[in-house]
């Protein structure tokens, strides 16, 4: 079962990005204490992220027509892993190079692409993307938000939760019912565009429990839409939610969540010299993990690169990467905690703390485990 | 060649020779003979000996789905052994018996368990310091007394006789490690066939159990575990036919913590049926217990593992670029 999902590897065209991408990346962390670089997705610099997309490392899948290196996935991948290897501040371009630059290129009109793609490819349109809904999380076909057709455009009015990074976006890429009730799930939803800067938006931070303000609450009343807002067909939203997730859930950003507080963790054990078999064994196991879990995920782009849509490959590699990211801090904690009498600085601390703290977003953010499983479990028959 | 072109054969193969009646035949104490005679008459056991010494020059990664096979259908003598040991007499000039040859980690005057060592004539025993390719007879063979084990626990009381091939870098557990990891992704893709298929049949409570939600969770958990277990086997044989010691440790590791949760699994969801001798399931479950403590557990390649990531000051991704991934 899944067969699909085979060891594959980068091709060394797309490894040959390495240094460069590494050497951006080392600049722009070399002042950051630990815990800021744990902080990675949530890490927002604009600067950094135009950087980027002036080096050619953003749109890294997508047409050169329209300002991108129409490389493939597995380019992204190196990138990506760089990037979040070093824990760099990624969530300034991060969702509009993931999900909403090759949804526009895949749904969008020839105007849409040529206006927001060369932008995103440059770092300088920054999207959130616009699904939760107080009422609607696991439940997203109950969206109720509404964007009603009118003479010129759309009337929109309603709601948005957890939007990540709205607070510094330009655009959201809304996720609402345009016609029909909530009672009709799938049909009658459609994905819009929204200049976050129109008259009638309004945007709350959502401060979080270690104190950092990423999400927040976008209200919308009366807000008027051009025509062109709408990505896609009229009611075909769900059909593009869908593949949208596929790109969302089955990157390496799915295992390395916690990676900075591994690698400062073993860069204590080295300095303190503790090499006992139990020590050994955590650091292997850790190890092996991370090593068949990058494989997987690997596994996973190779599916995308063929131009699949791997929805079921991609939640089975989010919902094991991210047991593993949680499981991480935890065991980092037994463990230097269970050596009271050898102290860990104060950085590693905060580190391990922020991580241990914020993790349980981990298998929240893009779906949640049991609603992945669910799908794991419709791939294998079962529903 | 094609690697459906290989495995394609290969399982029609096993699938007459190894048949669960034929199995567990040979776990009650049947010959093996016949069975042995065709797996020498395909060819396949010299898949690894390179084609300068009359095998098919295949690699490492060319032969694991051939070892997953095994695991899949429970192949009661050790192939993946012989293969392997087919490859290192043949490097070593050394012309391989006709009979099953297991791999043995041993020192003189110590017990040691040998997987198949019940089925085997031959055993290439790695004593630390050298290679030997002893006759089972040789030494002291006795059953574990574990229901239905293929394995033996064998004594040598001094260094046996026989040629001794130069042993690869790290001995021959590396080897030993990967072709079991490879088994033991074949034997979890097996029971996580038979698993969602019982679920989609036995009705409880008016419905398949496949529909309650909580046994659905645990299936899609035992199908991550599965894959994973799939692509960490495909790591460890990803190099040469002598795979490294980070890439045997990922894959050993992986599989072995894998496998008592794939397991337990497959119990939980069977009920009672599952724990039944006459029900199959029960073949596949023993061997993944078994071949979880064969040639080191995870605890033991995480040690090693461990001790050669803590050894460099590489960030971890580039460790495992470097070093599992090389
Ligand atoms: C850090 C972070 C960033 C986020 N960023 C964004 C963003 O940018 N844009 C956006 O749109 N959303 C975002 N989200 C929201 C996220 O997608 C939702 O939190 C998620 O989909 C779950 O919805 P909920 O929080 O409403 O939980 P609920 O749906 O209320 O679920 C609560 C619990 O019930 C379980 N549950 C619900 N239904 C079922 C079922 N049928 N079967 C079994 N269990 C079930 C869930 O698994 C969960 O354990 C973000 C969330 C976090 C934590």
């Amino acid at each position: 079962m899944f067969d699909t999902l085979a060891l594959a590897s980068l091709p060394p065209e797309d490894e040959a990005l390495r240094p460069a991408i590494r050497e951006l990346v080392a600049r722009a962390v070399a002042d950051m204490p630990v815990d800021r670089r744990a902080r990675s997705w949530q890490g927002f610099d604009a600067a950094f992220s135009r950087r980027l997309g002036q080096a050619g490392f953003l749109g890294l899948n997508l047409p050169k027509r329209y300002g991108g290196q129409e490389r493939g996935p597995f380019a992204r991948f190196v990138v990506v892993e760089e990037l979040l290897s070093a824990g760099a501040p990624v969530a300034g371009h991060w969702i509009a190079d993931r999900q909403s630059a090759p949804l526009i290129c895949n749904y969008g009109t020839e105007a849409q692409r040529a206006f927001y793609i060369p932008r995103i490819c440059k770092g300088e349109a920054l999207f959130c993307i616009g699904m939760s809904e107080p009422g609607s999380g696991s439940d997203l076909a109950s969206v109720r938000t509404r964007a009603e057709k009118t003479a010129t455009g759309w009337l929109l009015n309603g709601q948005k939760i957890w939007t990540t990074n709205s607070l510094h976006s330009d655009y959201m890429i809304a996720l609402l019912r345009t016609s029909g009730k909530p009672e009709d799930r799938h049909a009658g939803l459609s994905q819009l565009i929204v200049d976050l800067r129109l008259p009638g938006v309004t945007i709350r931070p959502i401060v979080d429990l270690t104190g950092d303000a990423h999400f927040a609450e976008v209200f919308f009343e009366n807000v008027e839409l051009a025509d062109d807002a709408l990505i896609g067909r009229e009611g075909e939203g769900w059909k593009q939610v869908t593949a949208e997730l596929a790109f969302e859930r089955s990157g390496p950003e799915r295992i390395y969540s916690s990676v900075v507080l591994l690698d400062a963790w073993v860069r204590h054990l080295r300095e303190t010299g503790r090499a006992d078999d139990a020590t050994l064994a955590m650091v292997g196991g850790f190890t092996a993990r991370l090593a068949t879990l990058r494989a997987m995920s690997i596994a996973c782009t190779a599916r995308l690169a063929l131009g699949e849509s791997p929805v079921v490959e991609a939640s089975l590699v989010k919902d094991l990467g991210t047991h593993f990211e949680q499981e991480l801090p935890v065991a980092i904690g037994d463990d230097l905690a269970g050596h009271p009498d050898e102290p860990a600085s104060t950085e590693l601390y905060r580190t391990l703390l922020y991580v241990t703290q914020v993790a349980p977003s981990f298998s929240l953010r893009g779906g949640t485990r049991e609603i992945l499983r669910g799908i794991i479990a419709r791939g294998l028959g079962l529903r | 060649m094609d690697s459906n072109e290989l495995l394609e054969p290969f399982e029609r193969m096993l699938e007459t020779i190894s048949s669960p009646a034929q199995v567990r035949a040979v776990e009650q104490g049947a010959s093996a003979a016949s069975l042995w005679d065709e797996l020498v008459q395909s060819g396949f056991l010299d898949a690894l000996v390179p084609e300068s010494a009359g095998g098919a020059g295949l690699a490492l990664a060319d032969v694991e789905p051939l070892w997953r096979a095994l695991g899949r259908h429970a192949v009661p003598v050790p192939v993946a052994e012989t293969m392997a040991a087919r490859f290192l007499l043949a490097e070593a000039g050394v012309d391989a018996p006709q009979g099953p040859i297991a791999f043995a980690a041993a020192r003189p005057g110590q017990d040691a368990i040998v997987p198949f060592g019940l089925v085997a004539e031959h055993v290439l025993v790695d004593l630390g310091d050298g290679m030997v390719l002893a006759s089972v007879a040789s030494g002291q063979a006795e059953p574990t007394g574990v229901a239905g084990s293929l394995a033996a626990r064998m004594r040598w009381d001094r260094v046996p006789d026989g040629p001794g091939p130069p042993a690869p870098e790290h001995g021959l557990r590396p080897m030993a490690a990967v072709l079991r990891a490879a088994a033991m992704a074949g034997a979890a893709a097996r029971l996580l066939d038979m698993t969602t298929a019982y679920a989609n049949e036995r009705v409880q409570f008016g419905k398949p159990i496949g529909r309650q939600q909580a046994l659905q969770q645990n299936l899609a958990v035992m199908a991550e575990d599965t894959v994973a277990c799939r692509l960490a086997a495909q790591l460890g044989c990803a190099g040469g036919v002598v795979p490294t010691l980070a890439a045997a440790a990922t894959a050993k590791s992986v599989t072995s913590a894998s496998a008592a949760r794939i397991a337990a699994t497959a119990h939980a969801v069977h009920g009672a049926i599952g724990v039944s001798e006459e029900y199959d399931l029960q073949l596949y479950t023993r061997r993944l217990h078994e071949w979880r403590l064969a040639d080191g557990s995870e605890s033991y390649w995480n040690r090693l593992l461990g001790r050669a990531r803590l050894a460099s000051g590489d960030s971890s991704v580039d460790w495992v670029r470097a070093q599992v991934f090389a």
